[in-house]
C-alpha cells in the first residue's frame, strides 16, 4: 500500500506583483500553496532575489562584497555590477545616507543618486528609504516622481507615513508600494487595509512584515509569516494576500556573529564566513516561512540562495 | 484518530471517584482529550476500553529516545505543524559526518573538529550533538568498525549509516551501549536489520528510494512489531527530500497516519558538497521537520546562526525567552563604566546589547528580573518599577560596580525621580525611546565627556 498523498489545496492565492519593465521585469508572488510545496499545487513564481547597494558606497562593506564591486567607482557602475551578479533578479538601492542621525543627505542629492542608478540598469529597481519616517515621507514621494514609468517598488511605507508615500507612489506615479509593519499579523493587515482605503490598489502592494537575524527574536518572524500565509490561503483573507519581500542583508550583517572580529571572538573563524552564513541561513528560513523575495548583498549568499530556490521549485 | 472528551467520557465508569485527581470523570475525560493526562491515570477502566483508548489517544508522533546519560535526546513527539499552534517540543539535533570512504587522516581531523563548537546562548549549551558514521558500499568493514570506535570515543551519540547487516552487527558490538541509531533498513534488508537493531536495543532508521517505498518498509517493520524507528527522508534530490520531510510530518500530525508518526533524519551532507548550500539546507530542514539533520562539518560559522534559529523556533510561544538577570559588561567595560538597565526579555536584551556593542562605548548592561516581558509591558504589570530597579542595584550591583551613573529606558522616563529617591548617590539618565538611537546617544555622551 503506497503512501497516501493528501495535497493541501487552496482556492485562494498570493497576488502576483510585477516590478520593472520590459524583458527584465520580475513577478513575485502567485503561489496557491505553502512555500516550496510544489507537490501540493501551483507554487507561483519562484522566489526572487534582490541585491542591495547603498548610496553610501562600498566603504563599510565586507571584503568579499568590495572585491566583487572592485573597479566600480560611480553609483551607476556599482548598480550595473549589482544587476549582473549571478542569481540576482533585481537591484535594491538603500538610501541610508538620508538618515538625519547619519549623513543626512538632502532629498535632491538622493534623488540624483536614484536617477543615476535607474538610468544605468534595465533590471527592476527597488528603492529603500532611510528608515527615518519623517525623512522617508519627504524623500520617497520625490523618488516616485523621478522614476515615473519605471515601475519601481518603494520601501517602505509605515503606519506613520503611509499616506504620503502611498499617495505618491501608488496613486500619483503608478509605482509599487512596500508596506512595512513590525512582526505582527494584525499590524500587517491593518496597514494593508488603510493603504487600500487610501485608494492604492491591492495589486500594487508588497509587504515587509518585519524581519530579524536568525537567533534574534526570529521566532516572531517565523510565526508572523506562517500566520500571514495561512490566513491568505486557507481563509482567503484578501488583505493578507500581498506578496512578502524581506530585507535580509541589512539585518544580518550588523549582528554580533557577523561583526565580531577574530581577535574579539577567538575560535569563531573568519568574520566574513560568519556574515555569509548568517545571511544565507536567515534567507533560507525567511523563504520557507513565506517570503516571496529576499534582499541580500554578498555574492556568495546570492549564488547559494539562488541555487537553493532552483533546486526546490 | 483523536477522540473528543465526550467519547472518552462514555467509556469511563462515571463514578466520580476522584482517584485520578480530577473532581469528575467528565473533567478527567476533557483532560485526556487535550493530551494533558494519560488514560492510565484512571484505575477503573475496563481492559477493553483501555486498549481502545490508548490506541486512540496516543500522540500522533512518537517520542523516540536516543543516546544515554547526559547525551540522551528525545526526538519527535510533536503535536502541531506550526509553532504558533502550540509549541514544538523536541529540538532538531545536528550531526557531523564521517565515512569509511575517507582516509584515516581525514576521519581523525573531522572527529577532532566535533569538539570545536561549544558555547552557551541564553542558558542553552550549544555543541555538535551527534556523529553520523557512514559505511560506503564495498569498503572494508573492519575499517568501518574502527571508525565507529573512534567516533564513539568523542562521547557523542552516534548514528550509524550502514545498510550491510554483517557490518552493522559488528559496529553495534562496539557502540551499542551508547544507544546509537542504526540507520540502515530499506526494502531489501529490513527483516535482518530489524533483528540486529532489536537485539542490540537501538533505534532503527528506515530509508527508501522514494516516499512510497519508505512508507511500505516502515509499515512492514511495524508489522514485525518494531515501533522504535526514525525515518530517513533523504531522497535523490533536494526537492524530493523536502517533499518527503513535509509529507511525512503532515501525514502524521494532520491526517493521523501513524505509520508516518516517527522522527526524521535529513542527510544534508549527502545532498550537496557545497558548504554554503549545506548551511542553507540545514536551516531549511530545521524549519521544515528534520529531527536529525546531518550537516557534514559543523564550525562556528554554521553553528552560530543555526543554533540561534533552532533556539527561536523551539521557544514556547506562551513563555517568552528570558536572559538571566545579572551584570553584562560590554565593549570591555569595567567597574567604572557607565551602567544601563533594561528588562530580561530576550528580544529586548538582544536589541539593546546589539546597539550598545555597535556604539563601541564600554558600559555595563544591568538586567533585572522583569518576568520576561518587554519594557512597557513589564512596567504596566508592575514587574519593572523604581522598587525592582533600586532593589536589584542595591543588592546585586553596588558591591561590584563603582560607577554611579544609570541610564534607564526612555519608555519608562517616568521612573527617573523615584529611582533617584531610592538610590542616593546615583545619577539617573533617561535614554532615547528606541534602541537604535542608543549608538548616537552614547557617542554624544562620550564626546561631551559625560561618561
Amino acid at each position: 500500500m503506497p503512501f497516501n498523498r493528501k495535497p493541501q489545496k487552496f482556492s485562494a492565492s498570493i497576488k502576483p506583483v510585477e516590478i520593472g519593465c520590459g524583458d527584465k521585469a520580475v513577478k513575485i508572488g502567485g503561489a496557491s500553496v505553502f512555500p516550496f510545496y510544489t507537490f501540493d499545487g501551483d507554487a507561483g513564481e519562484a522566489p526572487k532575489i534582490g541585491v542591495e547597494i547603498s548610496d553610501m558606497g562600498m566603504e563599510h562593506e565586507p571584503e568579499g562584497v568590495k572585491a566583487y564591486y572592485a573597479g566600480a567607482s560611480t553609483m551607476a557602475e556599482i548598480a550595473k555590477k549589482a544587476a549582473e551578479m549571478p542569481g540576482a533578479d533585481f537591484v535594491v538601492l538603500r538610501l541610508e545616507g538620508g538618515d538625519p542621525n547619519g549623513a543626512n543627505k538632502s532629498v535632491e542629492e538622493l534623488v540624483a543618486v536614484v536617477k543615476e542608478v535607474a538610468d544605468a540598469i534595465d533590471a527592476p529597481l527597488v528603492v529603500e528609504g532611510s528608515k527615518n519616517v519623517e525623512k522617508d515621507a519627504e524623500l520617497l514621494p520625490k523618488v516616485a516622481e523621478a522614476l515615473q514609468g519605471k515601475n519601481v517598488l518603494l520601501m517602505s511605507a509605515k503606519e506613520e507615513n503611509y499616506k504620503a508615500i502611498g499617495a505618491a507612489a501608488g496613486l500619483a506615479y503608478n509605482q509599487k508600494v512596500g508596506a512595512e509593519s513590525a512582526v505582527d499579523i494584525n499590524l500587517a493587515k491593518q496597514l494593508n487595509v488603510v493603504m487600500t482605503q487610501l485608494g492604492v490598489s491591492a495589486d500594487s502592494v508588497v509587504m515587509n512584515v518585519g524581519t530579524a537575524a536568525a537567533g534574534y527574536g526570529y521566532d516572531y518572524v517565523i510565526s508572523t509569516m506562517d500566520r500571514v500565509r495561512a490566513a491568505a490561503l486557507s481563509q482567503d483573507d484578501k488583505m493578507l494576500q500581498m506578496p512578502i519581500i524581506t530585507p535580509v542583508a541589512s539585518e544580518t550583517w550588523s549582528v554580533k556573529e557577523a561583526t565580531a572580529s577574530e581577535e574579539d571572538a577567538p575560535g569563531w573563524g573568519p568574520v566574513e564566513d560568519r556574515g555569509v552564513s548568517m545571511e544565507v541561513q536567515t534567507a533560507a528560513a525567511d523563504l520557507v516561512s513565506g517570503s516571496d523575495a529576499v534582499i541580500l548583498k554578498h555574492p556568495q549568499s546570492v549564488a547559494t540562495i539562488s541555487k537553493m530556490i532552483k533546486e526546490l521549485m | 484518530m483523536a477522540l473528543t472528551g465526550i467519547q472518552i467520557f462514555k467509556m469511563t465508569p462515571k463514578k466520580n471517584c476522584k482517584e485520578c485527581g480530577c473532581p469528575t470523570c467528565m473533567a478527567f475525560s476533557m483532560k485526556v482529550a487535550q493530551g494533558a493526562m494519560d488514560i492510565s491515570a484512571c484505575p477503573h477502566m475496563s481492559e477493553d476500553a483501555l486498549a481502545q483508548l490508548s490506541e486512540a489517544t496516543a500522540p500522533p508522533m512518537k517520542t523516540i529516545k536516543i543516546g544515554t546519560g547526559e547525551h540522551e535526546y528525545s526526538l519527535g513527539g510533536e503535536t502541531v505543524l506550526y509553532r504558533h499552534e502550540k509549541t514544538f517540543v523536541s529540538e532538531t539535533r545536528y550531526a557531523a559526518s564521517v565515512c569509511s570512504c575517507m582516509d584515516d587522516a581525514t576521519v581523525d581531523a573531522k572527529l577532532a573538529a566535533v569538539a570545536d563548537v561549544d558555547y552557551d546562548r541564553i542558558g542553552e549549551h550549544m555543541y555538535t550533538e551527534l556523529v553520523y558514521v557512514n559505511y560506503a558500499k564495498d569498503t572494508d568493514a573492519s575499517k568501518y568498525v574502527e571508525i565507529v570506535k573512534k567516533a564513539a570515543a568523542t562521547g557523542r551519540t552516534l548514528v550509524l549509516g550502514c545498510k550491510c547487516p554483517e557490518t552493522a552487527k559488528a559496529a553495534l558490538e562496539v557502540c551499542k551501549d551508547g544507544k546509537p541509531v542504526l540507520n540502515g533498513a530499506d526494502a531489501s534488508n529490513y527483516e535482518e536489520m530489524n533483528k540486529i537493531a532489536t537485539e542490540a536495543g537501538v533505534v532503527l532508521g528506515v530509508s527508501g528510494a522514494n516516499l512510497d517505498e519508505l512508507y511500505d518498509t516502515t509499515a512492514a517493520l511495524e508489522k514485525l512489531g518494531n515501533k522504535n524507528l526514525v525515518l530517513d527522508v533523504t531522497m535523490g534530490t533536494v526537492k524530493e527530500t523536502f517533499e518527503a520531510a513535509v509529507a511525512v510530518r503532515r501525514a502524521a500530525i494532520k491526517d493521523g497516519d501513524r505509520t508516518c508518526g516517527y522522527p526524521s533524519i535529513v542527510n544534508v551532507a549527502a545532498l550537496t558538497e557545497d558548504k554554503a548550500m549545506r548551511e542553507a539546507l540545514a536551516a531549511l530542514f530545521t524549519m521544515k521537520y528534520g529531527s536529525i539533520v546531518v550537516v557534514g562539518d559543523m564550525d562556528y560559522a554554521m553553528a552560530l546562526p543555526l543554533y540561534g534559529l533552532r533556539q527561536n523556533l523551539f521557544t514556547d510561544p506562551q513563555k517568552p525567552m528570558k536572559v538571566a538577570p545579572g551584570i553584562y559588561p560590554l565593549n570591555g567595560a569595567d567597574e567604572n563604566s557607565i551602567c544601563l538597565t533594561t528588562v530580561d526579555f530576550a528580544l529586548t536584551y538582544f536589541l539593546v546589547s546589539g546597539e550598545l556593542e555597535r556604539s563601541g562605548v564600554p558600559c555595563n548592561l544591568l538586567i533585572s528580573d522583569a518576568g520576561g516581558l518587554s519594557v512597557l509591558t513589564a512596567w504596566a504589570a508592575g514587574k519593572l518599577s523604581s522598587t525592582s530597579v533600586s532593589k536589584f542595584i542595591t543588592e546585586e550591583v553596588e558591591g561590584k560596580i563603582k560607577s554611579r551613573k544609570l541610564i534607564i529606558p526612555g519608555k519608562v522616563a517616568v521612573l527617573k525621580g523615584d529611582i533617584e529617591a531610592k538610590l542616593p548617590g546615583w545619577e539617573v539618565i533617561v535614554a532615547p525611546l528606541e534602541a537604535v538611537q542608543l549608538v548616537k546617544f552614547l557617542k554624544d555622551m562620550q564626546a561631551n565627556g559625560q561618561l
